[in-house]
């Protein structure tokens, strides 16, 4: 049994190995392609990263991605692919300010308060492609892409200033929150401040092991997502799974903005951080939607864009990170499925090749009745 | 084992003539394809070990060993799809090395595969040029070609038809006739009576005996003796990936047949006495179920009633609504009208979770799609499908998952199903048919369903687990359970139920007594042919159009006062020869 045990974990190692060695011997053929050092980028990188002020911006960075990556895992578990974590957590983040600009109560109150709030509008923006894809059959990838679309939409008319929009300067914002809807952060000196949500998303990474891994419904699924037919079969109403999944992720992607909304800026602007979704897809992959994994991704992510900043300095493009990140995701997917297959089929063979071992032993030893066939297809 | 039985066995087939086992020599001896040697190992497993397999021309031979046993892998060698590691091939006495279909094809070697490979959408004359376009052309070369091999080997091909508006046999007769428009003069057929109703199997006998009169060869890959023994020149028997010997058709019975390919001695058909209760368990009343957005019904006028202890037995072709049923039992599909009640209660409007809490046991027809969840583990498999019961979880309304429980119980499973793996972490896809199916079936009997839908429980499975299963059935059914069994195995069927009823075009169209009836009777009720009870009797004039729900005893003594001529004193004479009858079939499914 160790031995099985063993190889999961060289197997479980090996896809990403694979994938971030690739990505990297690829990004310096681009970098000796363009006539430039491929090796001193990633020293420069390294001795950014040896910086606490850089560490901490690492952090804070990979706090959000990991909430956004958590959203994109649920999905994936059930095989739903909600490309619309980018509109969740955007319109999520919108929502929350406003509320947070305009209602007061004590800290106590306040925070869960605005906490539900960005739950609940992520969850209503991903629920409407659960709706969709329930009720009409519409896949949650063509429906989620639109309502990005128009979450984009939906947050520029509410910020006009005739809505909820505050101008500051030739910025448009929603005002600033109450103070009591700060969340405290983690004060590391000169290096700046942890966000204290950043200890939420470990938190929401534990739930997330502990319901899909130990619960019943988290069984439910991850069964839906190895096999619908098979789930069916076993009793789990497809649809409504395919709504409670969506309705979860699209609460976890809520999150993904509230790091940076309740630990700095305490406003929603036009200089709040986009893109985070389309982020969490790669690292939700690169992270093998184990929350552990995802960790790691997030942390690697971070690392990739926050220490990328100082190649600028030194002659170098900082798209080289951009680069990197792209290559990483498609070997990420090769070498995925490439290191699963040769798993499976290793496995395979090692259950024959032991079943083969136990019928020579019973052979030998008794009758030849007890030997069976072994797959012998 | 080899030479060991009391019957005429060669160890190996040679194509010299060879007079003390062969028939006696013709002038048609020389070799069509001759396999000598043949070993091919995947890692861990040898599934092809020495094998030596000798076609004569104008000859069928017979290729026969359990599921298993190495019969595909080895046809995929010769027919170029994997190359041996050992061993060689030679056609018409020529030593050849094949790297692929074409090659095999070009050597005029053709296989017609279990599975049809045909597209529903265009006719057969475009089905049968499709790929081979440089033959003879797309046009009227073509169909000339097509109908002179139809007309020649008597396979009754139209070519304008539609292949989805084709029966299986038919499909199968465009197959065959595929591979002799690519100038096939080998023909490999693996397992092509699967899907046959017995008629139907007559019907490619004689197709098959055409064949070689032409001077062709074919392979026939099976395991059912009967057939095999019926229609086939030389047998070459297969068992654990080698072969064990030849046997003469003429002088061979099928339980020797049997014991040759099982390797020991056979398990003897159970007369097992009636455990039937007057306690109906499940009531099926007027269901019906309409194809989605259609009103074509798929299931309509569906009534039965099984009780305590009791298999009902369903036949039918494939197709026929045992799918849509089955559905509608375990609640994957709700009926538009009519009602399912469980022990009395009516469960119709129920969902599929709470009819397997309330214990409805599923063993299902496609165990990969429905059954299991192929790349998790033994144990997670185990959990599947009573996620909500013990020992799956614990906690308030099964909240949480007890994965330690579910472990256990996996162990105890293992064990006593005697499911061979080398641990319960493994993936269920490392596991055989075989052993994937006795998990499924401990899984769904450890929970003590009261009314357990087998779907096939046998289906690719090896003879000692096909046993076992069917002697946990009747355990199962001794203690009160109620069964539907839905099987394409008429053996199988008439030997484990206790009522039979035949389905088609989704509705019941006959019903019979399983200790009278006999296979060719289902297999005319499978085809539409007849309905109403099916009684046995010898006299072929026997009325046997629709009679509808009347009782043909009743209209027998009614119409005929001419006396003895339907039912008589023979009886017991009859009885017993359908003992025998069904006695002997059972045994090729073994």
């Amino acid at each position: 049994m160790k031995k099985f045990d063993k190889e999961r974990l060289l197997l479980a190692l090996a896809g990403p190995v694979i994938a971030l060695v690739a990505a990297m011997v690829l990004t310096s053929v681009v970098l000796v392609a363009s006539g430039k050092n491929p090796v001193e980028p990633y020293t420069l990188m390294f001795e950014q990263a040896t910086y606490s002020d850089v560490q901490v911006l690492i952090i804070n960075e990979a706090g959000m991605y990991y909430l956004a990556a958590l959203a994109v895992a649920v999905g994936f578990r059930m095989n739903l692919f909600n490309i619309g974590v980018d509109g969740q957590y955007r319109l999520a983040a919108m929502v929350t300010a406003v509320v947070g600009a305009h209602v007061s109560l004590p800290s106590a109150l306040q925070i869960p308060l605005l906490i539900a709030v960005a739950m609940l509008t992520g969850a209503f923006w991903a629920g409407i492609a659960g709706i969709l894809k329930t009720t009409r059959g519409v896949s949650e990838v063509v429906a989620t892409i639109m309502l990005n679309a128009i979450a984009t939409s939906v947050i520029a008319y509410l910020t006009l200033d005739e809505n909820f929009g505050v101008p500051v300067g030739n910025n448009n914002t929603t005002g600033v929150m109450h103070s009591s809807g700060w969340f405290p952060g983690i004060d590391m000196g000169a290096s700046g401040e942890i966000y204290g949500f950043v200890i939420v998303a470990a938190l929401a990474g534990v739930l997330y092991w502990l319901v899909l891994n130990r619960t019943r419904f988290g069984f439910d699924l991850r069964a839906t997502g190895a096999s619908e037919s098979a789930a069916a079969a076993s009793g789990v109403n497809a649809k409504r799974m395919v709504l409670t999944a969506m309705l979860i992720s699209g609460a976890v992607a809520g999150l993904a903005g509230l790091p940076i909304l309740l630990g700095d800026v305490h406003t929603y602007s036009l200089s709040f951080p986009t893109g985070l979704g389309f982020t969490g897809i790669g690292i939700a992959l690169l992270g093998r939607n184990s929350p552990v994994g995802i960790a790691l991704a997030s942390l690697l992510w971070a690392f990739l864009v926050k220490a990328s900043q100082a190649l600028d300095y030194k002659g170098y493009d900082k798209e080289i990170a951009v680069i990197m990140q792209g290559l990483i995701v498609i070997a990420v997917v090769v070498s995925y499925e490439a290191v699963r297959r040769w798993g499976l089929k290793r496995q395979q063979q090692r259950v024959g090749e032991e079943l083969a071992a136990a019928a020579r032993r019973a052979g030998t030893g008794g009758t030849n009745d007890t030997v069976k066939e072994v797959a012998a297809r | 084992m080899r030479g060991a039985g009391p019957f005429p066995l060669s160890p190996r087939g040679e194509c010299a003539i060879d007079a003390s086992t062969t028939p006696p020599p013709t002038a048609t001896t020389a070799c069509a394809v001759e396999l000598t040697g043949i070993t091919k190992r995947f890692p861990g497993v040898v599934a092809n070990h020495d094998i030596h397999l000798s076609v004569r021309k104008g000859t069928v031979h017979a290729l026969v060993g359990e599921n298993g046993a190495g019969k595909s892998t080895l046809m995929k060698i010769l027919y170029g799809m994997q190359k041996p590691d050992e061993g060689t091939i030679a056609v018409d006495g020529e030593q050849v090395a094949f790297h692929s279909p074409a090659d095999a094809i070009a050597r005029g070697i053709g296989m017609v595969h279990q599975h049809f490979m045909l597209a529903d959408q265009l006719t057969v004359l475009e089905n049968i040029v499709l790929g081979s376009e440089k033959l003879y052309g797309i046009g009227a070369g073509a169909r000339r070609k097509v109908l002179e091999l139809s007309e020649r080997y008597g396979l009754g091909v139209r070519p304008d038809v539609y292949v989805e508006d084709l029966g299986v046999a038919d499909r199968q007769r465009v197959e065959i006739l595929k591979v002799l428009y690519r100038g096939a003069t080998t023909l490999i057929l693996d397992e092509p009576t699967a899907v046959l109703v017995p008629q139907e199997v007559d019907a490619l006998f004689d197709n098959l005996r055409e064949l070689k009169a032409e001077g062709l060869s074919v392979i026939f890959i099976s395991h059912k003796l009967g057939e095999v023994l019926s229609v086939a020149d030389d047998i070459t028997v297969i068992r654990r990936g080698t072969t064990v010997g030849t046997a003469v058709p003429a002088e061979t019975t099928p339980r020797q047949l049997a014991e040759l390919m099982v390797g020991s001695e056979l398990p003897t058909p159970e007369t097992a006495e009636s455990t039937v209760t007057d306690r109906p368990m499940i009531e099926v009343e007027e269901l019906r179920l309409l194809a989605e957005g259609s009103a074509r019904a798929l299931l309509d006028d569906i009534s039965f009633t099984i009780h305590e202890g009791e298999v009902l037995g369903l036949a039918g072709v494939e197709g026929n609504g045992q799918t849509e049923l089955i559905d509608a039992l375990i609640g994957l599909k709700h009926a538009d009208s009519g009602s399912i009640r469980l022990a009395g209660e009516d469960i119709t409007a129920w969902a599929t979770r709470r009819r397997r809490e309330r214990g409805v046991g599923y063993i299902p027809e496609d165990r990969h799609r429905h059954g299991l969840l192929l790349e998790s583990p033994l144990w997670e498999n185990r959990i599947l499908g009573h996620v909500t019961e013990k020992p799956n979880s614990r906690g308030p309304g099964g909240f949480w998952l007890d994965p330690k429980g579910a472990q256990a119980d996996t162990r105890r499973i293992v064990e006593e199903y005697d499911v061979r793996t080398p641990g319960i972490d493994v993936t269920a896809a490392s596991l055989s048919g075989g052993n994937q199916q006795k998990l499924i079936v401990g899984r769904e009997m450890s929970h003590k369903p009261r009314f357990l839908i087998a779907a096939h429980p046998t289906r690719g499975v090896d003879v000692g687990a096909q046993a076992q299963i069917w002697d946990q059935i009747r355990e199962a059914r001794r203690e009160g359970l109620a069964v539907l069994l839905i099987s394409a195995d008429l053996d199988e069927l008439i030997g484990l139920s206790d009522t039979l009823r035949v389905i088609y075009r989704g509705r019941l169209v006959a019903d019979a007594d399983p200790a009278t009836v006999t296979p060719e009777e289902l297999g005319s009720a499978m085809t539409g042919a007849a309905s109403g009870h099916l009684e046995h009797v010898e006299e072929p004039e026997d009325p046997k159009g629709p009679k509808g729900p009347a009782d043909p005893e009743d209209t027998a003594a009614a119409q005929a006062p001419a006396p003895a001529d339907t039912t008589p004193a023979p009886e017991g004479a009859r009885a017993a020869e359908n003992v025998q009858e069904a006695a002997g079939p059972e045994d090729e499914a073994r």
